[in-house]
């Protein structure tokens, strides 16, 4: 676990007295230590917190040391994010009767917060695969042994996803696929791909979800795309020429896979919110570290009532962030009628205010912010993105006010 | 042979929070700080469960003494395979001045009633840094230590222990029952996994006081002061060799 771990780290480097020591460069594992205003075991159950503390060391053990090296060099860590698996993070709300842990979702928001800690772009890959394996709700999944990718948008239909246009055409047992999918996470080195296409007419009515292997004829991969951020998951195009599926791999009826993929959606969003949360507490611990370490003007910056203030702000957009996430996973698991537009809220607030909290701490850094031996440009890189994808932050507030200006 | 391994856990203050003395000097910050299980436990609990892992030993039980919060840590153990737990309740002033003798007698008195073939223990505990525990419960016992162990087999009804001292490595063979004390290279300890955290939820915890297990644990320690250590003094450069022995001589130092 994280303790020993780290002791054995500090033994390793010549010290006899196995005691805790302070490392002013090398990254000690943000979200351990400060009990304050900004801790993210308060309100939880003891349950919920020791499923975070189990997220926190992951994170702190397993992932925080190779960031870095995973966004530089590219790489999609899948023995990491296997051993992640083997403690359950593989398929966190799916039912234990089909390998999953059966948790809800307001758990997998705290896990996802706290291993976002250690590296956002690989939590969030983890999170679509758990979108996804909920999805289909199968046992190699939960365990990674196959990792899954979510086929929505198309180069031509991003925020207008209903208009998607890659065909299936019923032909006796198989539907055969003939389009291209845009910015797909995980394209071309996962197994299993979760595609949304059209089975019927016009609109959402007319969308099927076809499950599709990967090395099935017809599916094909365009080329890595080279992203700001999220570089521990390959991004590719999907596509998709005369491919034939089984029409026993569509999940639920046709017509149905609008449906499907906004309710994955739902908790995508909550999900992604989760991982934005986790990089602003990083953010705000590093900024406070950072703050008590650099003298300027013969004394430490966080004497420094401007900088005090700003902390301070940070600190209370990421726990109103964090609230509002928590309390959109509570209605998406009791069902509640808020559900959508809460998911909605917290998506939009918080993946906003994170971002702006992590480009803030950058700031607080000087010019070792925009360094890349230092952490923090590397959170505002990875969840710059949030506030893109899974429905754009302005799609969001399509939802929230139709939600208000319906007449019900 | 009971199959019985007591592993002893304490809680102490996280290894990764920076230390703050009261403003009375009468001790360190506790409230509201980060607290888990030593370090040096966790690789105690590691090693127990290992040996069941292996049918060595049949039953792991965890035991902590302390306030309430105690049983977070029993339930850490739980949750990493321990199969039942045991909570000495000390609170209070008295829980300020538990030590090591107090903590041995109590470890003593339950490895007699539960029967226990081995105790396991971290080798010291990160806050106060005695390692006495381990050496004292045995002498009160009067079973046979095996401390710093850095590796540990059963053969039989001996166990062989490769302890980390200070000329090197050190292998003996000792009787059971036994005490043995964790160090750093024993073992890495795993992760709780998320379902075995929601099975350790039906593990038992039992609750105990030390009078019912006929412990007087009144300490015979009173502590006077903690200060913080003194503040690292900024060095002299020196232009030669000599009047780098001059400064020597001159601070004592030689």
């Amino acid at each position: 676990m994280a303790a020993a771990g780290a002791l054995g780290r500090i033994v390793r480097l010549g010290s006899s007295l196995c005691r805790k020591q302070r490392f002013i460069f090398t990254r000690s594992p943000p979200g351990r230590g400060i009990a304050s205003c900004v801790d993210p075991a308060h309100g939880l159950t003891d349950e919920q917190k020791e499923f975070q503390e189990v997220a926190f060391n992951f994170a702190a053990n397993e992932m925080a040391p190779n960031m870095a090296e995973w966004d530089q060099k590219e790489i999609f860590p899948v023995e990491t994010m296997r051993k992640a698996a083997q403690l359950g993070f593989g398929g966190i709300y799916v039912q234990p009767d089909v390998g999953g842990t059966g948790l809800s979702r307001l758990d997998t928001s705290v896990i996802f917060e706290a291993l976002s800690t250690g590296c956002v772009s690989t939590t969030a890959y983890i999170s679509i695969h758990n979108m996804c394996a909920w999805m289909i709700d199968t046992f190699d999944l939960c365990s990674m042994e196959k990792f899954a990718s979510y086929c929505l948008t198309e180069p031509g239909s991003g925020s207008d996803a209903a208009s998607l246009l890659t065909t299936a055409q019923l032909k006796g047992d198989h539907y055969i696929l003939n389009g291209s999918k845009a910015f797909i996470s995980g394209g071309g080195d996962t197994d299993v791909y979760v595609v949304m296409c059209r089975t019927g007419a016009k609109g959402p009515k007319g969308i099927s979800c076809l499950v599709i292997e990967k090395g099935t004829p017809g599916l094909n991969f365009g080329k890595k795309e080279k992203k700001v951020g999220w570089n521990s998951q390959p991004t590719r195009a999907v596509i998709l020429e005369d491919c034939a599926v089984p029409v026993t791999n569509r999940l639920g009826a046709e017509g149905q896979g609008f449906n499907i993929a906004m309710k994955g959606l739902n908790g995508g969003r909550i999900n992604i919110a989760s991982c934005s949360l986790g990089a602003a507490h990083a953010c705000v611990q590093l900024a406070r570290d950072h703050l008590l370490v650099r003298k300027q003007f013969g004394e430490t910056l966080s004497n420094n009532q401007y900088l005090q203030f700003q902390l301070a702000e940070m600190a209370t957009k990421l726990v109103a962030s964090r609230l509002l996430v928590r309390e959109a996973a509570t209605a998406l698991q009791g069902n509640r009628p808020d559900a959508v537009s809460l998911c909605s809220m917290a998506k939009l607030f918080a993946t906003d205010e994170c971002f702006n909290i992590c480009n803030q701490a950058l700031q607080m850094h000087g010019g070792y912010g925009y360094l890349k031996d230092y952490a923090v440009q590397q959170f505002v890189r990875d969840i710059r993105v949030h506030q893109i994808l899974e429905g754009t932050n302005e799609v969001m507030r399509m939802i929230i006010s139709r939600n208000l200006l319906t007449e019900s | 042979m009971s199959g019985r391994v007591l592993v002893g856990v304490k809680r102490v203050i996280d290894y990764a929070v920076k230390i703050r003395v009261k403003p009375d000097n009468s001790g360190v910050v506790t409230d509201g700080v980060k607290h888990s299980m030593n370090p040096f436990c966790e690789i105690a609990v590691e090693e127990a469960v290992k040996l069941k892992e292996k049918k060595f030993i049949k039953e792991v039980v965890a035991v902590s003494c302390g306030p309430q919060q105690a049983q977070e840590t029993i339930r850490t153990a739980l949750a990493m395979g321990a199969d039942r737990g045991i909570h000495v309740e000390v609170t209070g002033k008295d829980y300020d001045t538990l030590g090591p003798l107090q903590v041995s007698k109590i470890f003593a008195a339950l490895a007699k009633k539960e029967d226990a073939q081995l105790l396991i223990l971290g080798k010291q505990a990160i806050d106060d840094d005695c390692n006495q525990t381990g050496q004292m419960t045995a002498a009160l016992l009067d079973w046979p230590q095996g401390t710093f162990a850095s590796e540990v087999s059963l053969e039989g009804d001996k166990i062989k222990v490769v302890r980390e001292i200070d000329g090197g490595l050190e292998t003996i063979k000792i009787n059971t029952p036994a005490v043995l004390t964790a160090d750093l290279r024993l073992n890495t300890p795993r992760y709780a996994t998320l379902p075995n955290i929601m099975k350790a939820k039906k593990k038992k915890i039992a609750q105990v006081k030390p009078a019912d297990l006929g412990v007087d644990i009144t300490s015979r320690l009173e502590v006077l002061r903690v200060d913080e250590p003194p503040q690292r003094l900024a060095g002299v450069t020196v232009e030669t060799v000599d009047d780098l022995v001059a400064k020597l001589k001159e601070s004592g130092t030689i």
